[in-house]
Parts: structure tokens; C-alpha cells; sequence
């Protein structure tokens, strides 16, 4: 630790003081092993919330089993659109207890909560009682026999008992259930829906006699059109937006469903995906069918990227545009491959060998890794380099209830050579450093794209003036673009700043919030774009204050990056921990707290 | 690849100014040749042509060509170029590279490209040594060869990359000999216009660290029969061959991958439908 920083302490009855918001927000969390059906009761039970118009959002914690593990959905319902948990559970809700144990590091639970669930009846394979480890907090235990209530009624399930309950707990009515089961199930015949609706309302008769209910309001004003999207559907839907027509695709988790989204959008529109033998395959696919013209993009996690590096430098060099979306996970090696990290950060931004300027851009909420996947594109597009989206497990496979993100129109178009020239040179040294790239087809644009140092004319050449000249342009033509107002979400006054990138901007914003409400308010930033570090902006965005460093990774990842840039001028502390337990708001707002009392 | 009758080009107008690198006397400057002469016989414009490599002394081919290249990373050509024909059917795709290259560090994509059957052609420069590194035995190389990374030879049997194609799937199969750049240019020529992925492995001496090599242009000969469309005869044949039958082995019909629809484009705004609450 530095002069100037100490690791800021966690302190959890300083985020009592600061105090969470009053009742307009409820976090859920609904257990089950081998194959209960937990998330399908959270994706249900968000989608019930939304047609009330609620907001929320549901993250998922799976273990390592393919099939039929332990699995829990995250449940935030809330009056205002949410970007994180919250800091604590009010319910668990296990429709059994048996394997609730692995999820005691992720459940932050208080005297306050419920946890009710089925212990089962002695000698029940699926019985056992509610772990120790979630004991412990103190929070009331209420038994609720899923297992008899589901058998009471015809083809009765529990996951439709625990999602009556669940919606009884939060004021959902059966008429509103009702409907989405409809909706959800009807083509599963009236069978399928009856059985579903009598669980569900043994559920909400449950619910009846809970000691305690969380009732959300329904929101006053008629809320606007609202979508139900994943971080990864929307870093597809931006990636089509900026114009990509092929992708190249290896699957790993937790960034499939970017590809599973894009394989059948990209046939509709004309474009195509192909699955690739790996990830070395996978960047050189996109590599060339940008070189034909095409924009292209590829989403791996963090072992892919790995493997993807050496060619990201060929990507540089040959100034050939591509996309590559990282949603990163545990790391290193297979770490924890269905949670979230924000650890990749090195590698995104130094993995590559020799001097290889490239952008990197992170989505700061589970509706703009539409916005920032889409510039991210724009920027690659116009810049002709390469452009990395570190989206995580968390934006990436959480739902969230959003307002419909805004696509914007960037004007993206890549510099081409529109026509036959005399003497075309591809890598001219010109006045914006970025030279039009002739498409195979156009007479007299042939050249060799080239991994070699090269000179103007694209031949190769193993001159000091030539490699300078050709790093010097890839560089500046990074600098000297135009980010807009993109790079950074900078909001608030206040002693302190909050500086955090990508996932975290949700939690650290609500902290900031809740900053301001309690008179104590905060600067945040909060970073969309890592590289080029935009660092005269970001010292005049922090100004004289006191920097609080957040991020999700061991060893400070994002603090020894912005030590090294010169953008840390003043007092900074660090408020980091690895994945997979998020740092949540009140955590931060404690942080800051703590710092001004010291 | 589609003919295309006027204006008659010559083989040297697919040549660049470009001096190559290769040593005196290397095999590779009769793949050039044949290159060119198969790509004037065809009449393709050069800038409809896209040449294809990865990293070794025959991976330096594409910018002496007057047509599009792509000098890549090494071992990752076929994928490239994959991507390239897929984005762009228009084109006309050769991938163009070493033994080692394409069978070692390349290998899986060897396998997966054979599998996939896209319509390129897959030239491989096969001097059974690395040339670039001075001097390393290369998966075709013989177990004896004594080198001084595998003093006394490597003792490991050697790839057999038409064995291998055939397994894998690849749609047409054949060998040449760099020293004959007519017929060379004629196999490249059929190759290319047959559809779905075309192999043709290319022996070509390495005078610099296999002089022995040296001896090829006397141990060729033409296939003594005519390429079969059954890849289980054409297996057998080639490993029961004396290495040095020159011609088509292979000519399959497998259907050519085409992962575009076909159907009339969609707005943007029917993929955001799915989303709305
Ligand atoms: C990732 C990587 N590893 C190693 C090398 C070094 N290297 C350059 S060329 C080559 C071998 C080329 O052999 P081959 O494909 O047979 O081509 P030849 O030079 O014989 O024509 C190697 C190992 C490299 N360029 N990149
Ligand atoms: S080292 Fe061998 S393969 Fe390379 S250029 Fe010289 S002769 Fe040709």
C-alpha cells in the first residue's frame, strides 16, 4: 500500500447508519438442488413484478453440475430500476434446504430476514433442516411443506408453490399471477396451466399467515414500455446495432448466450456465425471476414481471451477492425466459471506482446452493454483496430426490467477506398493516422495485409523508421479520437470520489444515492472506457478529492492501472475483493463514511 | 470460381514487384509461378483473388502475388480465410503455407477446415523441414533425419496429411511437385474450381536444409490411375503409394457449407420485439 492509500475496512454497521432505502425495493433469494426449478421461479417471479410495473432484476448462482445442481436466483424487485443487489436478503425462500449451505458466503442475511423453506420429514431423501451456516445470522426460520402443498394438488409442482409464496410475500395477486402463467405455459395445455395455478395459490394461501410481508406499491405513474434482457442479449442487440454481420464463435460460460442470441439474429439479418474449432479459429474467422469487409465480433470468457491474444496483436498491426466481448468470469484458469470477476482487466488491456494500442470498453449496466457494445463497434469501425467489451458473468446473465436502452446513431462507417487509385498505399501516413482500407474486389487496391512491421506501401520492412512511424500512427489514431462524452458516467459533488468501471458503476451509483440523501454527498465516476485511459479528463473529473477506488478483483487491478497512467493525484484508498461476492452499495457508502470519520 | 473470358491475362500480371526472400533454387519460386500461371489461366481479375497464409518461408507468398493477401499469424490461415469466404462468397480463396504451418501448429484447424468443406483451396508448400527457424524436422518429416533439435532424427512416424484429408472430409485431394509448374498450375486450377474445400499438398525442396531433397524431381511420377470419388480406395492408395505419385487422387461431391439463409433481411426492430414486456 502506497503513502496515500490503505485498504478501506468493510464495515457493515456503517451501512446500517447510512441506511437502506425505505421499502421500495425487496431482495429475494430462491434456492432448490438438482433441478427444483429455482431460476425458473425467479424469471417468473420478475416477470410478475414487471407486469405489476415493478423494476428489477434477477442474478443467478449455479454451481459447477451441468444439470440438476445446486441453483439459486437472486431476486431484486423494486419501484425505480435497479443496476445491483442489495445489500441484504429480506426472505430465502429454499424449496429445499439440502444443499443451501454453498450459497451461505453469497447470503447476506440479519435478524430482519426469513428463511423459509421445506425441511422435509425424517427419512425423505430431499429433508434436511436450514443449515447452520444461515442460522447463524439470527434470521427467522419459517417451515413451509412445499412438498405437502404441491401434492395436495392435482400435478402439483413445488417451484409453483414457492413462486406463489414468493409473490404473496411481495404483494402479487392471484389474478396477476394468473396471466403470466397463461402466457408462460399455455402451450404446455390446460393441464399444465390449471396445476400451476392451483400451486401457486397454495403458495399465496402460505403467504397469508408469514409473520412478516414485504408489499412493494405499484409504481403511481403508468410506467413506460419496459424490456425484460439479459447483459448478454443486449451486448448481441449492440453489436447487430453497430452494424456486425458475422460473428465466429467458440461456446464457453458464461458468454454463450451472447453467441446463442446472435447465431439466429444474425441469419435474419442477412449476416452469419460460425462455429469455430476454438478460440484461436474463432478471432481469425473475424479477423478475416473484416478483411473482407464485414464487420465482425466474437464473445469469449477469460480462458478465450487468452487464447485469443496473439492475434489481437495481428489485428493491430494489420489495422484490420474486430470485436471481441469478454464476459469475464473467476479467474485464473477455469476459476469459477459461473461467477462473476472483474479480473480480466490486465489481459484486455496488456495481454498483447509488442506495443499494441488498442480500445477497451466495459458496460456499466446490464441495458448499456447494448450501448457500449455498440460503440465499441463504432470505435473498432473508424478506428481500425481492435475494440474489447469486458462485459462479466453478473451484466451478463442477470435479467433485468429496464426501460427499453436508447440506441444511438453513431454515424459509424468504416474509411474505405472508394474507388481505384493510382499508387494506393494502405498504410499511409495520413493526417487523422487512419488510412483507407481497400476491400478485396477493388482494382488496383490489392495489398498484403501483414503481421510483419511494414512500411506505407503494406511490404514488409525491418527499418527502425518504418516500425516507428507505423507504431506512432496506431497509437495517435487512438488519441486523437473523439470519445464524446462516452468515456466516463461522472455525477454527484462531494469531498470523496467513487471511481469504479464497468459492473460495479450499478452498486456504486445507489451508494452515491444513498450518499446525497443522507446529506453526505459523493462524485462518482465511473468508467466505460479503460483504453486508450482518457487521463487529463479523468484528473479533471476527480478534481482535489479524496479517490475510493472499487473493483472486483484480488490484487487491485484497476488501481495499479490508474497508478500507472498518472491519473491518481491525490489521497486514494482501494475497496477491492475477488468474485465471486459482489461489493454491494451500502459497502461503498460505509467505505466513504469511514474515510471521512478517520 | 468463375471464368471469366476477357480481358486475356498474363501470368505475370499476378506478379508483384515484390523481390521474394527465399533462398536460391527454393521450390516455393515454382509455386509462385505455378500460382500465376494457374490464376492467368483462369482469367480471374487479381483484386477478386485473395491469397491466404500463415507464418514460414512459403507463408511469404501472398504479397508476391498481385492480388488481396493476408499474411497472418502462423498456423491460423485456414481460419482466415474461412471467415473471408464466408463474409465474402465473391471471392476466390487460396490458403497458401508451410508443413509446419498447416499440420503442426495449424493441425485442428487442418482437421476442422477438411470437415467444414468451405469452397477454398488449401495449398501446402510441403518441404518436410521448418525452413524460416533454419532447419527443425516439421510433422512430414522422415524419423531419421538428424537435425540439432532431434539429434539422430525424431523417431516419430510422420504425418500424413491426403490420409488425413480424406479422413477429415475435405472434397478434393491431390499432390504435386513444385518442379513441374505446369502440371502444378493445372492441379492448383482444378483444384480451385472444384467446389467445397480442395487439398493439394505440394512438394516443394527445402535446397537450403534437405539438399537432398534434391532427388525428388527424379522420384516423381504421374498416379498410375485415375482419382477415385471414394475416399476409402483413395486412402489406401496413397498409403500404399511410394510418396511420389503426382495428379488428382480425390474428387468427392460433399455438399459445400453455406451458412447464409437466404431469406430477405429482417429490420433491427423485429429482434427487439422479443424483449418488450
Ligand atoms: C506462435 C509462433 N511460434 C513459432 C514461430 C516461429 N516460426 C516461424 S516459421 C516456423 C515454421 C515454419 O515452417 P513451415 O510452415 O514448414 O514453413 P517453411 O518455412 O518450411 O516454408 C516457426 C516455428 C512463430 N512465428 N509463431
Ligand atoms: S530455407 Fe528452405 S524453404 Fe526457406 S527459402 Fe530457403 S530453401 Fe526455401
Amino acid at each position: 500500500m502506497g503513502r496515500h492509500e490503505e485498504k478501506a475496512s468493510f464495515d457493515a454497521a456503517g451501512a446500517a447508519a447510512v441506511g437502506e432505502r425505505p421499502r421500495d425495493s425487496v431482495c429475494i433469494a430462491i434456492l432448490g438442488s438438482g433441478g427444483a426449478g429455482a431460476l425458473t421461479t425467479g424469471g417468473l417471479l420478475l416477470e410478475a413484478a414487471a407486469r405489476r410495473g415493478l423494476y428489477g432484476m434477477m442474478t443467478r448462482s449455479v454451481g459447477p453440475q451441468i444439470r440438476g445442481g445446486e441453483a439459486a436466483a437472486f431476486v431484486r424487485l423494486a419501484t425505480r430500476p435497479v443496476a445491483c443487489m442489495a445489500d441484504r436478503f429480506d426472505a430465502v425462500i429454499a424449496i429445499d434446504w439440502r444443499r443451501a449451505d454453498r450459497f451461505a458466503d453469497e447470503l447476506a442475511l440479519d435478524a430482519e430476514s426469513l428463511l423459509i423453506g421445506d425441511p422435509g420429514k425424517p427419512g425423505d431423501a430431499a429433508a434436511a433442516p436450514v443449515p447452520e451456516s444461515l442460522a447463524r445470522s439470527g434470521a427467522r426460520v419459517v417451515d413451509i411443506a412445499f412438498a405437502d402443498l404441491a401434492a395436495a394438488v392435482p400435478g402439483g409442482r413445488e417451484n409453483m408453490v414457492a413462486l406463489g409464496l414468493a409473490a404473496g410475500l411481495v404483494g402479487i395477486a392471484a389474478e396477476e399471477l394468473d396471466g403470466l402463467i397463461a402466457k408462460r405455459l399455455g402451450a404446455k395445455g390446460t393441464a399444465a396451466v390449471e396445476a400451476s395455478r392451483a400451486g401457486c395459490a397454495q403458495g399465496l394461501a402460505a403467504a397469508a399467515v408469514l409473520p412478516v410481508r414485504f408489499p412493494l406499491p405499484r409504481p403511481e405513474a403508468e410506467p413506460g414500455p419496459r424490456w425484460r434482457i439479459t447483459g448478454n442479449q443486449a451486448a448481441g442487440l449492440g453489436a447487430v446495432q453497430g452494424g456486425v454481420r458475422f460473428a465466429a464463435a467458440y461456446p464457453i460460460t458464461p458468454a454463450t448466450e451472447v453467441l446463442e442470441w446472435l447465431a439466429p439474429a444474425l441469419r435474419r439479418l442477412g449476416g452469419t456465425l460460425v462455429q469455430a474449432e476454438d478460440e484461436l479459429a474463432s478471432i481469425n474467422m473475424i479477423i478475416g471476414a473484416s478483411f473482407g469487409g464485414v464487420p465482425a465480433l466474437t464473445a469469449t470468457s477469460g480462458p478465450g481471451l487468452a487464447l485469443m491474444v496473439e492475434s489481437l496483436g495481428l489485428a493491430v498491426a494489420s489495422e484490420v477492425p474486430i470485436v471481441v466481448v469478454d464476459v469475464m468470469r473467476g479467474g485464473p484458469s477455469t476459476g469459477i466459471p459461473t461467477k462473476s470477476e472483474q479480473s480480466d482487466l490486465n489481459i484486455a488491456v496488456m495481454g498483447c506482446h509488442g506495443d499494441a494500442p488498442h480500445v477497451v470498453v466495459a458496460p456499466l449496466s446490464v441495458g448499456d452493454c447494448r450501448l457500449t457494445t455498440q460503440w465499441a463497434v463504432h470505435l473498432a469501425e473508424t478506428l481500425q483496430t481492435v475494440a474489447v467489451v469486458l462485459s462479466d458473468q453478473f451484466l451478463g446473465q442477470s435479467q433485468a426490467v429496464i426501460a427499453p436502452p436508447e440506441p444511438e446513431d453513431f454515424g459509424t462507417r468504416r474509411k474505405v477506398l472508394p474507388r481505384t487509385v493510382e499508387g494506393y498505399r494502405r498504410y499511409e501516413l495520413v493526417g487523422d493516422s487512419i488510412s483507407p482500407m481497400a476491400l478485396p474486389g477493388i482494382t488496383g487496391g490489392q495489398y498484403t495485409a501483414d503481421g510483419l512491421t511494414h512500411g506505407e506501401n503494406a511490404l514488409p520492412s525491418s527499418r527502425a523508421s518504418d516500425h516507428r512511424a507505423q507504431l506512432d500512427k496506431r497509437a495517435a489514431k487512438l488519441v486523437q479520437a473523439d470519445y464524446g462524452a462516452h468515456w466516463a458516467e461522472i455525477e454527484g459533488e462531494g469531498d470523496i470520489a467513487i471511481l469504479c468501471w464497468g459492473s460495479l458503476a450499478g452498486a456504486a451509483r445507489e451508494a452515491a444515492e444513498r450518499l446525497a440523501e443522507a446529506g453526505a454527498p459523493v462524485r462518482l465516476v465511473a468508467l466505460r472506457l479503460l483504453a486508450p485511459l482518457r487521463t487529463e479528463a479523468l484528473v479533471e473529473a476527480l478534481g482535489h478529492r479524496r479517490v475510493l477506488v472499487v473493483e472486483q478483483s484480488h490484487s487491485g487491478q484497476f488501481l495499479n492501472y490508474l497508478r500507472g497512467s498518472g491519473a491518481l493525484t491525490g489521497e486514494t484508498r482501494s475497496l477491492r475483493r475477488p468474485g465471486p461476492l459482489p461489493i454491494r452499495p451500502g459497502e461503498i457508502a460505509a467505505a466513504v463514511q469511514e474515510w471521512r470519520r478517520s | 470460381m468463375n471464368e471469366h473470358p476477357a480481358p486475356k491475362r498474363k501470368a505475370s500480371d499476378y506478379k508483384s514487384e515484390v523481390k521474394p526472400v527465399w533462398c536460391p533454387g527454393c521450390g516455393d519460386y515454382h509455386v509462385l509461378l505455378s500460382l500465376t500461371r494457374m490464376l492467368a489461366a483462369s482469367g480471374t481479375p487479381p483484386e477478386q483473388v485473395a491469397v491466404i497464409s500463415g507464418i514460414g518461408c512459403s507463408s511469404r507468398i501472398p504479397a508476391y502475388t498481385n492480388c488481396y493477401g493476408f499474411h497472418g499469424v502462423h498456423g491460423r490461415s485456414l481460419a482466415l480465410a474461412a471467415g473471408l469466404k464466408v463474409a465474402r462468397p465473391d471471392l476466390t480463396v487460396l490458403v497458401m503455407s508451410g508443413d509446419g504451418d498447416g499440420f503442426s501448429i495449424g493441425g485442428n484447424h487442418f482437421l476442422h477446415a477438411c470437415r467444414r468443406n468451405i469452397d477454398i483451396t488449401y495449398v501446402v508448400m510441403d518441404n518436410q523441414v521448418y525452413g524460416m527457424t533454419k532447419g527443425q524436422p516439421s510433422p512430414t518429416t522422415d524419423p531419421e533425419w538428424d537435425s540439432a533439435l532431434a539429434p539422430g532424427g525424431t523417431g516419430i512416424r510422420p504425418f500424413q496429411p491426403l490420409v488425413i484429408a480424406l479422413a477429415s472430409g475435405a472434397n478434393f485431394v491431390a499432390r504435386a511437385f513444385s518442379g513441374q509448374p505446369n502440371e502444378t498450375a493445372r492441379i492448383i486450377h482444378e483444384a480451385v474450381m472444384h467446389p467445397g474445400f480442395s487439398f493439394v499438398q505440394v512438394m516443394s525442396p527445402c535446397v537450403t536444409f534437405r539438399p537432398e531433397q534434391a532427388a525428388w524431381k527424379d522420384a516423381v511420377h504421374p498416379a498410375p490411375v485415375e482419382a477415385t470419388d471414394d475416399p476409402a480406395r483413395a486412402a489406401r492408395r496413397i498409403m500404399t503409394d511410394d510418396g511420389f505419385n503426382i495428379g488428382v487422387l480425390y474428387r468427392g461431391d460433399r455438399p459445400v457449407f453455406d451458412p447464409h439463409s437466404g431469406a430477405e433481411p429482417v429490420p433491427l426492430s423485429a429482434l427487439e420485439r422479443s424483449f418488450a414486456l
